[in-house]
């Protein structure tokens, strides 16, 4: 019987030869390189745009213009760090944006209309988050909805309930309690100005980079996104893992809304739920694959990074705002591009 | 974990006189009106490899799955070890010891090789470092992850830290099957475990088979392949509509013999 499995044709069995001409070939290791470290071609991407808008126009570097740089990306770069843990589980949450806005209404009128103290305010915008988060943890993993159908259902609803909320009206964050616009103010790191929002969305990427690497849980959000059968037959509580990551997403963008009032110095029910799409795009050109498992939270900093530097450079350099929004689709699809050879290191 | 180094001392030559360290009674397994299992009966010995073969349809996968908690049988015993068990997930067998090699592998792809290893049962580092702040044990993992391949004799799987997604068809059964060596302390279970495979990757399969027994852990192997369970087995189960049709030896009965078993041209 042996004899028999032995002398099978030789040409059947061929992954030796293989991986040799993988090894062999300059770009297959570029590859094995992004594939290990998915944080590196946005890096590179994010320094390349630095020197060159910094040589095509001198005010690109200066204090004030990287100041305003970073806390325009303060928002989305906290919204991206939820992005980020849903889309790792393979999903993908539409609704960030209106559950942004949504929290940062009921903490505005909370304060201003409820007399609330600013930390409670700030607290009913966290059971927001909270329970927006449980409402799409739910539906994903109770009646097992696609996350896509969930959040752009949520999305309308949140939205909807929003400007049902505040009838429309904006907050001033000079009617509010001092803490609720606090995130806004900025102190100096030798001469760049840094907002406190900037601060709170580093604290938060921190945090997450923590929990993913290095904790079980992270472990096990990244093999949900990776095969939900295989993490299941590995004894993971698929389901548990799916809940707690949309609840701490939920609570991010409560921190997220928190921001966005003192960046604006408002509570606008119509401004921010489209920022959404932002949010995707800074993961997705982060490295981070739309097919879950795979990817880096600090990817989504580099990513919200050069949409904000790629924004701000072009405008300097006196483009419409056209070519903007241009050169961001471009860059999504690059990234896309790359993820799917990337991906192809497997086969 | 009652007895098992007292029965891992045992030979591997099956004999009447010895109890079963596995065994099922008349189980019976109906989905709707499909009947999966018919009173199916099974023995597994201390130190055996014993392979279940039957045709599609013959029940052997319920069977399996009865045995390592994915399925509840509606009727039967499962005893392990003299206890009477009732699994009721896939968890409830693994925690007694009965761990599964399931035909699709349950590798996380994008995970490293230590990583799929513990999988489900990570360690945390010693201290408040792990018992506050729940920070893994990685070095640790991977060292350990180390000495279990090496003592698998695995060779080609040096490095613990490529994903596995990077690996052979075979690499990845042997991560597999070296994660079900490393936690199941009494019996492990492999389905299929050589159907994807080419024949050098098949071969070192069923020699981490042999490797396992040889280390005093029963096997029971489900497959298609009659010349890999002729090679491997002590003893074959044969699975024919829902029962147990017979069990033979590769000393006592052929290939055809067993094929003409599983079809019904013939009793043992």
């Amino acid at each position: 019987m042996v004899q028999q499995t032995v002398s099978a044709p030789p040409g059947s069995h061929v992954d030796l030869g293989e991986e040799f001409a993988h090894r062999r070939h300059p770009l297959a290791a570029i590859r094995d390189l992004l594939h290990r470290y998915p944080a590196l071609s946005p890096a590179i991407v994010l320094v390349v745009a630095v020197v060159v808008f910094g040589l095509l126009n001198d005010r690109f570097l200066r204090p004030e213009n990287l100041s305003l740089i970073t806390q325009q990306v303060a928002v989305v770069g906290t919204l991206a760090v939820a992005q980020t843990l849903i889309i790792l589980t393979a999903g993908i949450d539409l609704s960030v944006g209106a559950v942004m806005v949504l929290a940062s209404v009921v903490i505005a009128k909370a304060a201003v209309d409820g007399g609330l103290p600013g930390p409670v305010a700030l607290l009913a915008g966290l059971a927001v988050g909270l329970l927006a988060g449980a409402a799409n943890g739910l539906l994903v993993t109770r009646l097992k909805l696609p996350p896509f159908i969930v959040t752009l259902g949520t999305l309308n609803i949140f939205i909807a309930l929003t400007l049902l909320y505040s009838g429309g009206a904006t907050v001033r964050g000079s009617a509010m309690p001092d803490l609720l616009p606090w995130l806004g103010g900025t102190f100096k790191i030798g001469t760049v100005g840094v907002s406190f929002g900037v601060v709170a969305m580093l604290l938060l990427y921190a945090a997450v980079w923590f929990l993913l690497g290095k904790t079980a849980w992270g472990r096990h959000v990244y093999a949900v996104g990776d095969d939900k059968e295989a993490a299941r037959l590995a004894g993971i509580r698929v389901n548990r893992v799916l809940m707690s990551v949309y609840l701490a997403a939920g609570a991010i963008l409560a921190v997220a809304a928190w921001t966005i009032i003192g960046r604006t110095n408002a509570a606008s029910p119509n401004a921010g739920a489209e920022l959404n799409l932002d949010s995707i795009t800074a993961v997705v050109i982060g490295g981070t694959s739309l097919f879950g498992g795979r990817g880096s939270i600090w990817g989504s900093l580099l990513g919200a990074l050069i949409v904000g530097v790629f924004r701000n450079g072009l405008a300097l350099a006196g483009l419409d705002v056209l070519y903007q929004t241009l050169a961001v689709g471009i860059l999504i699809v690059v990234a896309v591009s790359v993820d799917q050879w990337i991906r192809k290191v497997k086969s | 974990m009652t007895a098992p180094a007292a029965e891992a001392h045992e030979t591997h030559t099956a004999s009447a006189s010895r109890t079963p360290i596995l065994q099922a009674k008349g189980l019976v397994k109906t989905f709707g009106k499909v009947v999966g299992l018919d009173g199916a009966d099974l023995e597994l010995y201390p130190g055996e490899v014993l392979a279940v073969i039957g045709d599609n349809g013959a029940g052997k996968s319920t069977l399996i799955k009865c045995l390592t908690g994915a399925e509840v049988p509606d009727r039967g015993e499962i005893w392990l070890g003299g206890e009477r068990m009732a699994f009721r997930r896939p968890q409830d067998a693994r925690q007694h010891g009965i761990e599964t090699v399931y035909q699709n592998l349950a590798v996380s792809p994008a995970l490293d090789v230590a990583e799929n290893l513990y999988l489900g049962r990570e360690e945390r580092k010693k201290g408040p470092l792990g018992s506050v702040f729940r920070v893994l044990d990685r070095k640790g993992m991977r060292e350990r992850a180390r000495a279990e391949l090496r003592s698998l004799g695995i060779s080609t799987l040096q490095d613990v830290t490529v994903p596995v997604e990077n690996l052979s068809g075979g690499q990845r059964q042997a991560v597999a099957v070296a994660r079900a060596a490393a936690f199941g302390s009494r019996v492990v279970v492999l389905d299929e475990p050589t159907a994807a495979l080419g024949v050098r990757e098949s071969n070192q399969v069923l020699q981490l088979v042999r490797d396992l027994r040889d280390r005093g852990l029963p096997v029971i192997l489900i497959s298609h392949n009659m010349p890999h369970v002729f090679d491997v087995a002590d003893r074959i189960h044969v699975q024919r509509l829902g029962k147990r049709a017979a069990v033979i030896t590769p000393q006592t009965h052929s290939m055809t013999d067993a094929v003409a078993i599983m079809t019904g041209a013939a009793t043992a």
